[in-house]
């Protein structure tokens, strides 16, 4: 269930985390903003609450300069209460680079992300193939459906235990598997999901795959499909609302 | 005040030459103290004062229609219309590279970067223009392989955590580079024209604010290091390059671009080479005014620093401002909510001297505007460059490979293989703003706020230059503009970096005067002023001089739309070489890659070059470009002809090529003479039209296809290979070569 319903304009409301050191921050209000036809706010770190929002993006950069762990030093930070309350809530939570580090560091979601199997950093265009539909984050995508979309981290190996691997795909949580896989992630993962299926974290970047002149415009289902899965939680409010009058 | 005792080995440890210690006395009054030598010894080093080459510096064209601010300011500023202007320039980090390659790259990133948003432009875009001994050098290739290893990590690390795409560039290899590695970089950033901030420090009694990092003993005479050649001795020079921190540079970015929002701002400037010294004399001597501040009030990362150490210290990411009195406390506001030091070290006043004191006394008092800008100018002794390689021809015959082999082995040679390796450690997209990246004849940028885009080239041809520095100047001009023209873009304006060895022969004087002279005419022809840039002198190691290196980056405009990329995209188009096959002959044939990687050889001149016939080849290129009848364009220059339509068949489409030509096959797969654009088209007809009313030779040359690359000349087959031998060769290069 989604907490907010959306406003009167029926505009979905993203709330975009900014830590010292996030730099895809404007990238993710612009996507939002521009190229979804929806609105996005920025959230300061230091904000013990998320305020009135729809969803909750985690965008990618160097949260805190990362120069430990990678999302060691933003899970402390005070914002992180509000997200973890969000997500407790059923709120849709979306982690992209560093924001799926800080959701993994924080425990939202499994598995860890360590550096990447050449040891470098690696900026190019990925394929994801797309691997459950059973998600407010895919729902809009086809079965198995290619996405392009680039990729641009030094830490992006998903690695985690055999059991908790297992677990991940008996669940139907891992949302996209690399094509070719760039970075060594164990099973090829790219992005998964919590087992209650509102928070997803991926490494590649759908912000950047918004519009034609960035190459792709794949990016647009993962939006889209949060804005249809906020929409139609919406309308099942009004509709419970209705029934019971 | 100090008890140092000034002595004749102090002042001579100081590389000030007697008559230049003579000079301070007469503007002091008196002798200096410690302190006080060692503030003038930076700000009158070759790399602050450019006291080698600014007599002929002037000799630039620095004006035009669009430039609203030209050298003198932290960057050159160009209006790219709708109320947005863009602020960029090239500087060189090329002795802390060799040193201690990761941190020497990493801070010459930071340093340019805030070159940039010191002027109120958030940076948008790098790119860098780099030179390292051979990588199969038998003696330094390991050493070189290391320094290319960590300089390219080093631009990431800082490029990628601060939010700035790494865009384009280029790599090159010469011996001449062994000892002496370039590093340069250019950035640009985009302001609203009403927000430009400048250097220039007003208002007597306003507070002097310092902000950012903490100062420490690190990179403490780093600009009087970049101004000495290389000996045995420097490799212990180590603590003089500074370690640069990403993290905190993007919080002064975000901190100083919301702080001038305020209002309260009046004039800032970056700490970069000589710091302290450099920030507190430059805004004073450009305001008219004097600068006054107590170094107790520094905030400092170590203890019993100094007078001499604070002033000269070269830590990183910090600025100094200049705020309106009694507004303070709106600009401490933002740098506290940034996490950052924000504290009034001083004020200014009307005297126009730098005060400094410590502990209240004073301890250096100097003239602002002597100190800044009456540095000796020398006009040095020099030869008109002799052209080292002229007299020599070709030597023995040796065995030479047939056209196919010397194309691939062409392909997978260092200067001309794929940089992939390199460019995808940088993160080219962020902020999304990137419509061509790496790997383009010229990067795009756009700017979202205003339709336009911003296209950038970088070039430096050293083996042009060694053979004629002046032709190679121009050369450089030539094909920065015909890259931007390439991908449809108006070349606008420039910024340089001189690259070269020891000023004080007379030689080396020689190359730098016939450069900045070739630059200067070939600039005025294209109408792209010099807006600012940089002089790197002193590139020798061990008396071994770098050959002549200047590094030209210019930057065109153009309307936001897909952009026009190299690779050929459909079988069956007419390819079109625009501007002709061209002309050459054996002289001009030594400075060719062929040559080089082929022949292992260099004389003669560079390729020569028809201004006349490039600027039009330019003005049809933006012309079809602006039609939309380029499917694919490409710019012939490393590697000629054969080269360049390989590269045109990375993607996967192919190509069918046939000459009529009396040249040798050598010379007309492989010369590199220039105003040369090979595009594919669905309508030739259209294109040779505007070719024709431009006076431009546009012979139809062939036809793309599937598979492979063949060419021949009057029926004679010269190449005829399949797309993924030539990839195999020309992607996997580098990597061969650094792991062997």
């Amino acid at each position: 269930m989604v907490r907010n319903l959306p406003g009167i304009s029926k505009l979905m409301r993203f709330g975009v985390i900014v830590f010292p050191g996030s730099n895809c921050d404007h990238d993710a209000w612009y996507a939002v903003n521009q190229n979804l036809g929806h609105r996005a706010e920025f959230i300061w770190h230091d904000s013990a609450t998320l305020g009135d929002i729809d969803a909750v993006i985690l965008p990618g950069g160097f949260a805190y300069g990362d120069y430990l762990r990678c999302g060691a030093i933003a899970k402390f930070s005070p914002v992180m209460a509000g997200v973890r309350k969000f997500a407790a809530d059923g709120g849709l939570v979306l982690g992209i680079c560093n924001g799926f580090q800080i959701l993994v560091e924080a425990g939202l979601l499994p598995g860890a992300l360590m550096r990447n199997r050449n040891l470098k950093f690696i900026c190019r265009e990925v394929r994801l193939r797309t691997e459950t539909l059973d998600s407010p984050f895919t729902a809009a995508a086809e079965p198995g459906q290619i996405l392009r979309m680039p990729i641009a981290h030094g830490e992006g190996c998903y690695v985690a235990d055999e059991r908790t691997l297992d677990e991940l795909e008996s669940e139907d949580r891992v949302a996209f598997r690399y094509v070719d896989n760039p970075n060594g992630s164990m099973r090829d993962i790219a992005g998964i999901l919590n087992a209650r299926r509102n928070v997803l974290g991926l490494m590649p970047h759908p912000e950047r795959a918004t519009e034609p002149l960035m190459g792709s415009s794949d990016g647009l289902v993962i939006f889209r499909s949060m804005v249809t899965a906020v929409a139609m939680a919406a309308a099942s409010l009004e509709a419970a609302a209705a029934l019971q009058l | 005040m100090s008890t140092v005792a000034i002595t004749p080995d102090l002042i001579a440890q100081h590389q000030l030459t007697e008559s230049e210690y003579r000079k301070i006395v007469e503007i002091l009054g008196r002798e200096p103290n410690y302190t006080e030598l060692g503030v003038f010894s930076v700000m009158w080093s070759e790399h602050c004062s450019y006291k080698s080459s600014r007599l002929h510096l002037k000799k630039l064209p620095t004006r035009g229609k669009l430039v609203v601010q030209g050298p003198g300011e932290n960057a050159g500023i160009v209006d790219v219309g709708g109320g947005y202007v863009i602020a960029f320039k090239i500087e060189s980090h090329n002795h802390p590279s060799f040193i201690e390659p990761f941190q020497g790259a990493a801070t010459g990133v930071g340093g340019i970067l805030r070159d940039i948003f010191t002027m109120g432009a958030r940076p948008i875009a790098v790119l860098d223009s780099l030179r390292f001994g051979p990588l199969d050098d038998p003696q330094a290739g390991p050493r070189n392989r290391r320094i290319l290893q960590g300089v390219v990590a080093g631009i990431a690390h800082y490029g990628n955590c601060f939010g700035v795409p790494t865009v384009g560039g280029e790599c090159l290899f010469e011996p001449c580079y062994n000892g002496n590695p370039l590093v340069n970089v250019f950035a640009l950033g985009v302001a609203k024209k009403e927000d430009i901030f400048y250097a220039s420090a007003a208002g007597v009694g306003n507070p002097v604010i310092y902000v950012g990092a903490k100062t420490g003993r690190d990179g403490i005479h780093g600009a009087s290091m970049a101004s000495a050649e290389f000996t045995e001795e420097s490799k212990q020079k180590r603590p003089n390059v500074q370690v640069g921190d990403p993290f905190l540079e993007k919080l002064l970015l975000e901190a100083c671009l919301e702080a001038m929002q305020t209002g309260a701002i009046v004039a800032i400037q970056d700490m970069g080479a000589a710091g302290l010294t450099c920030s507190t004399c430059e805004m004073g001597s450009r305001g008219g005014t004097g600068i006054e501040i107590e170094l107790d009030l520094v905030p400092q990362r170590e203890t019993g620093m100094t007078p001499y150490e604070i002033m000269l210290s070269e830590s990183q990411e910090r600025m100094l401002l200049v705020a309106e009195k009694g507004r303070e406390d709106e600009v401490f506001q933002v740098f506290r909510k940034w996490g950052l030091d924000a504290v009034a070290i001083g004020t200014v006043t009307g005297d126009g001297l730098l005060r400094v004191r410590q502990h209240g006394r004073v301890v250096a008092e100097i003239p602002n505007r002597e100190l800044a800008d009456e540095a000796p100018l020398y006009d040095r002794p020099h030869v008109a460059h002799a052209g080292a390689g002229r007299a020599r021809g070709r030597g023995g015959e040796g065995a030479i490979l047939n056209a196919q082999d010397a194309l691939l082995a062409l392909l997978a040679s260092s200067d001309i293989c794929s940089k992939r390796y390199i460019w995808e450690q940088y993160d080219y997209m962020v902020r999304t703003n990137t419509i061509a990246g790496p790997g383009a004849d010229a990067a795009i940028l756009r700017i979202k706020e205003n339709g336009v885009s911003v296209a950038m080239s970088l070039d430096g041809n050293s083996r042009y230059c060694y053979l004629s520095p002046r032709e190679g100047a121009m050369l450089a001009v030539a094909e920065c503009c015909r890259n931007l023209s390439t991908v449809g873009a108006q070349p606008v304006a420039a910024t340089n970096c001189l690259n070269f060895g020891n000023p004080e022969r007379p030689e080396i004087m020689g190359q730098l005067v016939d450069a900045i002279e070739g630059m200067s005419e070939a600039c005025r022809f294209f109408e792209t002023p010099i807006t600012g840039g940089n002089v790197s002198l002193y590139n020798e190691t061990l008396g071994e001089g770098i050959w002549p290196t200047p590094v030209m980056g210019i930057v065109g405009l153009m309307k936001t739309a897909a952009p026009v990329t190299r690779d050929f995209k459909t079988p069956g188009r007419p390819i079109v070489l625009l501007g002709g096959i061209g002309e050459c002959d054996e002289v001009r044939f030594g400075g060719t890659q062929y040559a080089k990687a082929i022949l292992h050889e260099l004389w003669g001149l560079p390729p020569a070059l028809d201004m006349d016939c490039e600027k039009r080849v330019h003005d049809a290129m933006r012309e079809i470009v602006a039609a939309g009848l380029a499917e694919s364009a490409h710019d012939v220059s490393d590697g000629g002809l054969a080269v360049a339509a390989a590269e045109c068949c990375q993607g996967g489409v192919g190509a069918a090529l046939h000459f009529e030509s009396d040249l040798s096959s050598e010379f007309l797969l492989f010369h590199e003479g220039p105003s040369r654009i090979l595009i594919s088209t669905a309508n030739a007809d259209a294109v040779l039209e505007i070719a024709a009313r431009h006076g431009v030779a546009a012979p139809r040359v062939g036809i793309t296809v599937n598979g492979g690359l063949a060419i021949g000349n009057r029926g004679e087959a010269l190449v005829s290979v399949t797309i993924d031998s030539l990839k195999a060769v020309y992607e996997e290069s580098i990597e061969k070569q650094l792991w062997s």
